[in-house]
């Protein structure tokens, strides 16, 4: 059970400035996710916490200890990596108790131990056998349980799923979840996906390029991205962007791209006043659109031609196309359309975004 | 494997790999023959109506007998063991640990480094001794043991090293890290973890530099003079052969008897062996 925290930290490889300036607070038994595309730093910034990597400057204190100089084996954190990092030449158990022989814990304790944490894993049929005669997904429950037996104050999670095929990641992330619940331990999670990031973190970091571009809830990073990054990469299909200019009509501020003219909701109205004339990059995200018939209102609604559909069952994906932009559409299944055929999409006004084209950030 | 008829298995994979295994066999198979072999059938001309090459019909253990009372061959065996592991003990600490830190440990230089002591290890030996016979006169080691423990390593520390250096590279590096977060020291993550781990790689070099070091000729022809400090190939070469006359029954009994304790360590490690030369580390 531990608060961490890291304050303008920074990592420098020969070159190549990895992680920026970054701040974070992890409170007492939250689970933070660091989310981004690969090289964004967020590896490297799970594995300074761990140890594993020098802090080039800046401060990482677990429970208000500073512990930049403190060896991984004194910080009391457990890890669990990519590729599971299991020893080959132990048992699935000896594997367990590594971690307490090397503390010198007393053997009864250890035992107890590691078959309580076999079973809270299910994995007590395993315990004699090696990694190699594991499955994929047997060898991460091992890896969970050497972290778990240990009882240690954070965890930590290097892209632990990605090993495991699409239906494992889904059955083990739920698994995951439960685990966390139950322990109630602090834990830092890095992944590369975006799912995972949401259905995962009580609170979602998402990097780009070693900084962080925002922190928050789930939710809150769904619906009020900071900038067009965080936008573009919360949420699949991916948020659809339209460079538009706005142009004043009167009171009211109209956005307008070849093949679409809609108007900016009143309650944007102020902030985006003073890009009169200038270009923005309007975003929507696939759900927001629904189609309409064409005699709706034409201010928050345009004109799409279909290129592509894409039933999923559940529901439908159009690939439009307006203009020169491809919009992506998410439908109900119902709805029956062919290629070729023009639609109109409308959405709620709340649901549109707008980002400054130059600073990309969020207006 | 080769697909389609049995006749083409046959051509491209019986044939050949039995003309393979014959070309290695026969020398060792000659060797055994000859050995039993009574001198009268040894020095029959090849044009007598008795001569067979291949076979005898009266086989005898003179040679042997030949060999182990009437020559110093048990002292040599023994000589030629010892050095052997010593020089392969001696070679295998501190590859291990050598290759280790260059395969691991960040310092400058530390590529420049593994190249350089690889390439010691390509200056031949034909070179090295004349040098190494003037250190070993400087330290009075001449004609004793140590002259060969202190010089194997000269060509066997390099050849563990960079052997030890590939395998350590191999060895995912999440393990060790691994291991450090759970509470191991650094030397306690390598003797726990990685070498255990590495055992394929250690049995390989160990295998390597005992086999060197036992059939190593030049060194112990220099460095040795007594008969009863001779190492075996240098010892059978040079006592069964007097002027221009060949003990041959004797030689092959030598040759055949000095090379069975090599072929026991082989047959020993075989299994841990091929895994080292495979690279077989599987997480």
């Amino acid at each position: 059970m531990a608060r961490v925290r890291l304050k303008d930290l920074n990592k420098k490889f020969d070159g190549t400035h990895a992680v920026k300036d970054v701040n974070l607070e992890i409170r007492d038994h939250e689970f933070v996710v660091l989310v981004g595309p690969s090289g964004c730093g967020k590896t490297t910034t799970l594995r300074m916490v761990a140890g594993l990597e020098d802090i080039t400057s800046g401060e990482i204190s677990i429970d208000g200890k500073v512990v930049n100089n403190l060896a991984p084996m004194d910080r009391d954190i457990a890890m669990v990596f990519q590729n599971y990092a299991l020893y080959p030449h132990m048992s699935v158990y000896q594997n367990m108790a590594f971690g307490l022989r090397m503390r010198k814990f007393e053997k009864a304790d250890i035992d107890s131990r590691v078959r309580h944490a076999a079973d809270v894993l299910g994995i007590h049929a395993l315990l004699e056998r090696r990694p190699r005669q594991l499955s994929g997904g047997q060898r991460q429950r091992v890896a969970l349980g050497r972290a778990i037996v240990r009882n240690p104050r954070v965890f930590l999670f290097d892209e632990p799923l990605s090993n495991l095929d699409a239906a494992l990641r889904v059955q083990m992330r739920v698994e995951l979840k439960r685990l966390h619940d139950r322990l109630e331990t602090t834990a830092i999670y890095v992944t590369h996906d975006q799912v995972e990031a949401m259905t995962l973190g009580d609170r979602v970091v998402v990097m780009k390029d070693g900084m962080v571009q925002q922190e928050g809830r789930p939710l809150e990073l769904y619906e009020r991205p900071a900038n067009r990054f965080v936008a573009g990469f919360i949420g699949s299909p991916a948020m659809n962007f339209i460079g538009a200019t706005i142009a004043p009509q009167g009171d009211a501020l109209w956005a307008e791209a070849p093949g679409l003219r809609v108007r900016v909701p009143p309650q944007k109205s102020d902030a985006l006043r003073r890009y009169s004339g200038a270009r923005v990059i309007m975003g929507l995200r696939p759900e927001a659109l629904r189609p309409e018939a064409s005699s709706a209102s034409p201010e928050f609604a345009f004109d799409a031609t279909v290129e592509v559909v894409e039933p999923l069952g559940a529901e439908i994906l159009l690939d439009t196309r307006v203009g020169d932009t491809p919009v992506v559409a998410r439908v109900e299944p119902g709805v029956r359309v062919s290629p070729h055929e023009r639609i109109r999409l409308a959405f709620a006004p709340e649901r549109v975004h707008f980002f400054d084209a130059g600073t990309e950030a969020a207006i | 494997m080769i697909e389609g008829a049995r006749w083409k298995k046959w051509l491209w994979f019986y044939l050949p790999l039995g003309a393979f295994v014959f070309g290695l066999l026969f020398p060792f198979y000659w060797m055994a023959v000859t050995t039993l072999r009574p001198d009268k059938e040894l020095y029959r001309p090849w044009n007598s109506p008795l001569y067979e090459p291949f076979w005898t019909s009266s086989p005898t253990l003179d040679h042997i007998k030949n060999l182990l009372y009437e020559t110093l061959f048990g002292q040599w065996m023994w000589n030629t063991m010892l050095i052997a592991t010593l020089a392969t003990i001696i070679s295998l600490v501190c590859g291990v640990f050598a290759g280790y830190a260059l395969a691991r440990l960040k310092f400058r230089f530390a590529g420049m480094l593994g190249t350089v002591i690889f390439i010691t290890y390509l200056v031949p030996q034909t070179l090295l001794f004349i040098p190494l016979a003037d250190i070993i006169r400087d330290y009075h080691l001449g004609d004793t043991p140590w002259a060969l423990i202190l010089t194997y390593p000269t060509f066997l520390i390099p050849f563990c090293t960079w052997l030890m250096m590939g395998y350590f590279k191999a060895i995912p590096k999440e393990l060790e890290e691994c291991a450090r977060i759970d509470g191991a020291a650094r030397w306690q993550a390598m003797v726990y973890i990685i070498f255990p781990v590495a055992l394929p790689g250690i049995l390989s070099a160990a295998i390597f530099a005992f086999t060197l070091s036992w059939n190593e000729f030049i060194y112990a022809l220099v460095f040795l003079s007594s008969p009863e400090q001779k190492t075996v190939p240098v010892g059978v070469v040079s006592e069964l052969i007097r002027g221009d006359v060949f003990f041959w029954g004797p030689l092959m009994a030598g040759a055949l008897i000095g090379s069975v304790p090599v072929a026991v360590v082989y047959s020993f490690f075989v299994e841990h062996y091929v895994a080292g030369m495979t690279g077989a580390v599987k997480g």
